[in-house]
């Protein structure tokens, strides 16, 4: 940051002193800060028509269609991965780098330096000032050694002639606080590459009951061709069973080709094979508030079930590298192959768990009646006629209707999930709804992210820097002891790079010692 | 009594004590000043007895077995509004103690004042919105405590340091000067907005809508974007006369503040240490805590949320802030614009984007 004094400047110089500028940092701040600003107004990877509302709201609807060009073309609509904002914050980090190298040298020489005696003359021009008579009994020197120590500092000694010096220092080291600060904003730059480069994120909607090997990218494809490209290769995956290798050698590619070509496509594989095993949704109470979004997943690895878990959002799976997040979930539109699990009961009998799916029948323990599975409702309502609808999209409400044949009596009921009083057939059995499986899916957030150890690690530097940097500071202090006709006193200077007012406060603890000691 | 009669009083109690600050500039005499001490600190109090009771409150609605640590109410905008009026009270009283000086009192207790009636004027306290609701899924997390806690400390230090940047601009510029300009405008149009919410929220309450959909489509409605020409005309002609009565009358409210006696340097020196304070637990508990949880409940620590990125433009002005005044040596009108500014990045974060950008932080609406 300061002037170069050299006459000619050589082009490494001026390079040098561009990157290391102050007037730099602050462009690039103020552009990262402006630019951003835009990016939070225009919904990012949103569809067209969203941007255009927004548009239109802002420079009115004549405007809105060349305004959405020209910002389309600077890639405003995806600006936070643009070259030209990933260049900015490239600008940033180099910027941060230099001007610290550029600093570092002076600080590091404070930093090292040993506490140092200071000549008299100079402690007129200190930060801190003081003078205190020593009105105790014991040696002014033995007095102020104990007052440093009570006060926390280890006390060094000079004498020259008659006078002492006592003197010492402490913290030198948190002048590099900021430095710490620093380096760990390019850490974290650093492990976000990283993750970028080496690892991938992705999304998996996988439907109750089925297995996946591979993630996909949450956005969409570029272009038509590299959907069209994305589509084959996703069928070779499973015209080979997702075997790799023979994928690599069928196309003619070796194994890191392949890829390098799979990731280009937005296309992941896990490494291992996921199976949903089940999906829920917890409620409050009787409530339409979700409470848990569960998923039962069993990682297979090499044809074996080696784990399985309940996930839920605040609570992935990790295997291998690979994390799995809850994040949505959703249910499919065909119930045909969806199948009823229920408890059934006979009067005075034990339960008995069945499965059966839509149009099929089972005959009731105890009583023989037929039940057959005529309908299913994911959230069950009645409207003022009586006729059920779904009140929601999703399963909140799960109820199946079931035909009673009981000799010559045919009868229809609804069964809910939810309400016990809905179980009784009323011939004494009981038919318990404990779930409607396989027709729903659950959405993953599929990642993996050697970099985020990394980022961690930044973020560690980053909040013990903040606090080195502002909590603690540099403190320096010099006794001199000074003989006069009434008795010894002390010239106090201090100086504390930062806080002084804590600093000025322990001066005065100092000034107590010092007067007081050895009574 | 339940949480939101202790609510209650403690708004009542806040009021009185701002009127009795002010009260105490003017005429000076310590017992004032002590009662309005004394109505603030019960205000604390009962707001703090009112967090307590609805945080149990939270705990049972959440049902047995739920952590403790996730029964912290600050889990919508009603809510967090409340705490951050709380945290302010807290430094406010801690820094008054400190310093020994009443008079500031007269400028934090209208900002806290004004989060209580953006409460109301916003619909945030609307039947519904303001009941207890159980966390939704994303929310059930240890970090919540550590993430909005340290975040609501950091705003209410960045509020103390905006009310002295803001009285160090007032006490210490004169009409022609750039500076000047800067904080009568800024005033009048937080008047002007403030005053045109007040009508929407008096015409449109009966509607009952969320914070978020008020704004979103009623927002000004009643006045610049009313459907006649003429009101809008009418509208944007008053908010011009407001904004340059303050221009002009700007001078007398600098007398009152003079009043106060607290000299420029130790306004300049406050605004600094809220900062100071403020910062390092913003980027620990706001940002990177924020990005834990994040990688935690989303598997993304960073994502750039419209949340995310406000957030880091309010980490850069107050890093600029602190870069500007250490190593550039910036003081007097410019430092203090900077920590002005740095808190109209705050408000963007923390109300602007959730009423009014989408993103995954929008107190807990779903999924």
């Amino acid at each position: 940051m300061e002037e170069r004094e050299s006459k000619k400047e050589t082009f490494s110089d001026k390079v040098w002193s561009f990157f290391s500028s102050i007037k730099l940092a602050i462009v690039v701040f103020s552009l990262i800060a402006l630019t951003s600003i835009v990016g939070t107004i225009l919904e990012q990877n949103a569809a067209p028509e969203v941007n255009m509302r927004v548009l239109s709201h802002l420079v009115g609807i004549n405007a809105a269609p060349m305004m959405y060009r020209i910002l389309n073309a600077m890639d405003f609509m995806n600006m936070y991965r643009s070259w030209w904002f990933l260049s900015l914050l490239a600008l940033f980090a180099a910027n941060l780098l230099v001007c610290s190298i550029d600093r570092f040298p002076g600080i590091w020489k404070i930093v090292k330096a040993p506490a140092a005696p200071m000549p008299p003359e100079a402690f007129r021009g200190a930060q801190i000032k003081a003078e205190v008579k020593f009105a105790g009994k014991g040696q002014p020197a033995d007095v102020a050694r104990e007052a440093f120590k009570k006060i926390g500092f280890v006390p060094h000694e000079h004498s020259s002639g008659d006078e002492v010096q006592i003197y010492t220092q402490k913290h030198a080291w948190s002048r590099l606080g900021v430095y710490i600060t620093h380096v760990s904003i390019i850490v974290i730059m650093v492990g976000a590459v990283a993750g970028k480069w080496f690892g991938f994120k992705g999304v998996l909607s996988l439907p109750e009951g089925e297995t996946a090997t591979v993630a996909y990218r949450d956005q969409q494809m570029g272009s038509q061709a590299q959907a069209d490209a994305q589509q084959r290769l996703m069928d070779l995956l499973e015209a080979t069973n997702s075997n790799l290798p023979q994928l690599a050698s069928a196309l003619n590619v070796s194994q890191s080709q392949l890829a390098g070509i799979m990731k280009s496509l937005g296309i992941y594989p896990l490494g291992f094979a996921l199976r949903c095993d089940n999906f829920n949704v917890d409620f409050y109470g009787d409530t339409d508030q979700p409470k848990a979004y569960k998923s039962k997943l069993t990682v297979i690895d090499d044809g074996k079930e080696v784990l399985t878990k309940q996930i839920e959002v605040n609570k992935p799976l990790k295997y291998k590298g690979v994390t799995v997040y809850q994040s949505s979930y959703g249910q499919l539109d065909n119930f045909n192959n969806g199948v009823a699990i229920l408890d059934a009961k006979g009067p005075g009998g034990a339960s008995e768990t069945m499965r059966l799916k839509i149009g099929e029948s089972i005959k009731m323990p105890g009583t023989g009646a037929t039940v057959k599975l005529v309908d299913f409702n994911p959230a069950l309502a009645f409207d003022e006629s009586g006729r059920p609808y779904a009140y929601a999209h999703m399963m909140n409400n799960p109820a199946v209707e079931v035909q009673i044949n009981s000799g010559d009596t045919k009868a229809y009921k609804w069964i809910l999930k939810r309400y016990p009083q809905t179980w009784s057939l009323g011939d004494g059995s009981i038919l318990k709804l404990k779930e409607f499986w396989g027709v729903q899916y659950t959405g993953l957030q599929v990642r993996r992210d050697p970099g985020v150890w990394i980022v961690y690690l930044g973020c560690l530097m980053l909040g013990l820097g903040l606090f080195v940097a502002f909590f603690m500071s540099h403190r320096r202090i010099w006794v001199r002891i000074v003989n006069e006709k009434g008795g010894a006193k002390a010239i106090i200077a201090a100086s504390a790079n930062k806080n002084r007012y804590a600093f000025e406060r322990q001066i005065e603890k100092l000034k107590a010692h010092l007067a007081e000691g050895g009574k | 009594m339940n949480s939101s009669q202790f609510f209650g009083i403690s708004t009542i109690a806040y009021m009185v004590a701002m009127a009795i600050y002010i009260t105490y500039i003017a005429f000076k005499k310590k017992g004032i000043g002590v009662t309005a001490t004394t109505v603030a600190t019960i205000g604390f109090a009962c707001q703090t007895i009112a967090i307590i009771l609805r945080g149990v409150q939270l705990h049972q609605v959440m049902g047995a077995g739920s952590s403790l640590l996730r029964a912290l109410p600050i889990t919508n905008l009603y809510e967090s509004l409340i705490f951050f009026v709380w945290c302010l009270m807290l430094g406010y009283l801690i820094i008054e103690r400190r310093y020994q000086n009443r008079s500031f009192g007269a400028f934090v207790t209208p900002i806290a004042a004004l989060a209580l009636l953006f409460i109301e004027i916003s619909g945030a306290s609307n039947p519904g919105f303001k009941e207890i609701e159980p966390l939704v899924p994303a929310l059930q997390s240890n970090w919540l405590l550590a993430h909005v806690t340290l975040s609501f400390i950091s705003y209410s230090m960045f509020a103390l340091s905006f009310s002295t940047g803001l009285m160090y601009l007032i006490v210490s510029t004169h009409k022609n000067e750039p500076a000047y300009v800067f904080w009568t405008v800024g005033l009048g149009i937080i008047i002007t907005v403030l005053a045109a919410m007040g009508i929407d929220w008096f015409r449109y309450k009966e509607l009952g809508l969320t914070s978020e959909n008020f704004v979103k489509s009623y927002l000004f409605r009643s006045t610049f974007r009313s459907d006649s020409g003429a009101v809008q005309a009418f509208s944007v002609l008053l908010a011009g006369l407001v904004i340059t009565g303050v221009w002009y009358f700007g001078a007398g409210l600098k007398k009152v503040i003079e009043g106060f006696g607290m000299s420029a340097a130790t306004l300049d020196e406050i605004t600094y240490k809220g900062i100071a304070i403020g910062f390092p637990i913003f980027t620990l508990g706001g940002l990177i805590f924020g990005a834990i949880w994040a990688d935690q409940a989303w598997g993304v620590y960073w994502s750039w949320d419209p949340k995310e990125v406000w957030s880091l433009i309010t980490w850069l002005v107050y890093a600029f802030y602190l870069h500007a005044r250490l190593l550039r040596g910036w003081r007097g009108h410019k430092i203090a614009v900077v920590s002005v500014m740095g808190f109209v990045s705050v408000i963007c974060t923390y109300l602007v984007v959730n009423l009014l950008l989408s993103g995954l932080h929008s107190y807990g609406n779903g999924q």
